[in-house]
């Protein structure tokens, strides 16, 4: 492996995974910026990164390749995956644009900024490669431990300093400081009663329709469903399952059942009766 | 192969990045895409580390990793209490401080 690292091109079965796997990556992050659901969007980045491990560790770079997987497909895409949860799922994206044009203002924008990029990496001169093998000789988590505990010593002593400010600015960001004494049960069903609210418990979902499942409307005396017994989530998600037509179903699927009985029954006499008649 | 390929995919996952951040509005997903450009700064960092034969490559991304991750941290809390203020996660919807 670190004779082919070293060597100045890479190996044709590298050339293999990469194309496949990279093209993998790039449908990855197309799927992240074109998919409407945010959640979505995370598994396919989730995938992105996974591949993008691999990637460091055909580089040779085999400290952040479990790096890769451990934090960012680990904790980070997780934790992204918890906020969308939390915030993303009833937010739905919107598709129009508030900025006329801007979308497409956007995509000419990336492509041109893409060309560039491209553009100038391929008139780089980057023709000379030493490979990692020399480096990686004692070992690649050796090396960067002598790297980063010698010469990167103070960046890493600062990157604890920055993550501990981190942790306590997402807790300060995301407490909340009660400014008002709590209601008391009492006081919650006065103000109830004076807003003209709902003073008795919400209707149960779909009992009284011959259902017992939460996402099944209860039906009101004259048959159209009532969305009030539905929790307020499953609402909101449309998830709502109507069962409106279903008695009119049951009772089409029950007249056909007997039209099939009627009929067998005048067909069995007959089937009955022939070997009577073979014995007469 | 040319690992100067790894560049070009480079290049070609932050221009995908930067393009999902000018056209998203959900600001999660938005937040998705800036984790996709870095992602793309690392490849790239590790992929110059093998060319030039040295770890200092390396460390850099391995610098980017965790100031993303704290990075992450703090963007999300953002979002968690600009959703809380204004019950939705559309960066469009932020706009207190427009004239």
């Amino acid at each position: 492996m670190t004779a082919q690292l070293a060597a100045y091109s890479t190996s044709t079965g590298e050339a293999v995974q990469f194309w496949i796997l990279g093209t993998i990556a790039v449908i990855g992050a197309l799927c992240t910026i074109l998919m409407k659901k945010a959640v979505h969007s995370a598994l396919c980045l989730a995938g992105t990164m996974i591949i993008l491990a691999v990637f460091y560790l055909a580089n040779g770079a085999y400290f952040l390749g479990v790096v890769q997987i451990v934090v960012y497909t680990g904790a980070i895409m997780m934790l992204f995956l918890f906020v969308v949860m939390l915030v993303g799922v009833t937010a739905a994206d919107s598709l129009k644009e508030t900025i006329k044009g801007q979308r497409w203002l956007a995509l000419l924008c990336g492509l041109g900024f893409g060309v560039l990029l491209i553009a100038g990496i391929g008139s780089a001169s980057l023709s000379e490669f030493n490979g990692i093998g020399q480096a990686n000789a004692g070992g690649n988590v050796e090396g960067i431990a002598a790297l980063l505990f010698t010469r990167y010593v103070f960046a890493f002593e600062i990157t604890g300093a920055l993550l501990i400010t981190a942790a306590v600015g997402a807790m300060v960001l995301t407490h909340r400081e009660r400014t008002e004494r709590a209601k008391t049960q009492r006081e919650l069903s006065e103000q109830r009663v004076r807003e003209g609210k709902q003073l008795p418990p919400l209707p149960a979902p779909g009992v009284y329709a011959r259902h017992n499942a939460v996402d099944i409307a209860g039906l009101l005396p004259d048959g159209t469903p009532s969305d009030l017994t539905v929790s307020k989530t499953l609402r909101e998600r449309g998830q709502i399952r109507d069962v409106s037509q279903e008695a009119l179903n049951d009772l089409r699927a029950l007249e056909q059942r007997a039209e099939e009985r009627l009929e067998r029954k005048a067909i069995e006499p007959t089937t009955f009766k022939r070997p009577e008649e073979a014995s007469k | 192969m040319n690992p100067v390929n790894y560049l070009y995919l480079a290049a070609l996952l932050f221009t995908i990045g930067a393009t999902g951040v000018l056209i998203r509005r959900n600001a999660i997903v938005v937040f998705m895409c800036i984790e996709l450009m870095l992602n793309a700064c690392n490849l790239a960092f590790v992929a110059f580390s093998r060319m030039h034969g040295n770890l200092d490559g390396q460390i850099i991304a391995f610098f980017t990793m965790v100031v993303a991750a704290a990075e992450v941290v703090v963007g999300l809390a953002i979002i968690v209490s600009l959703f809380r203020a204004r019950h939705s996660a559309s960066v469009d919807d932020a706009s207190l401080m427009k004239l």
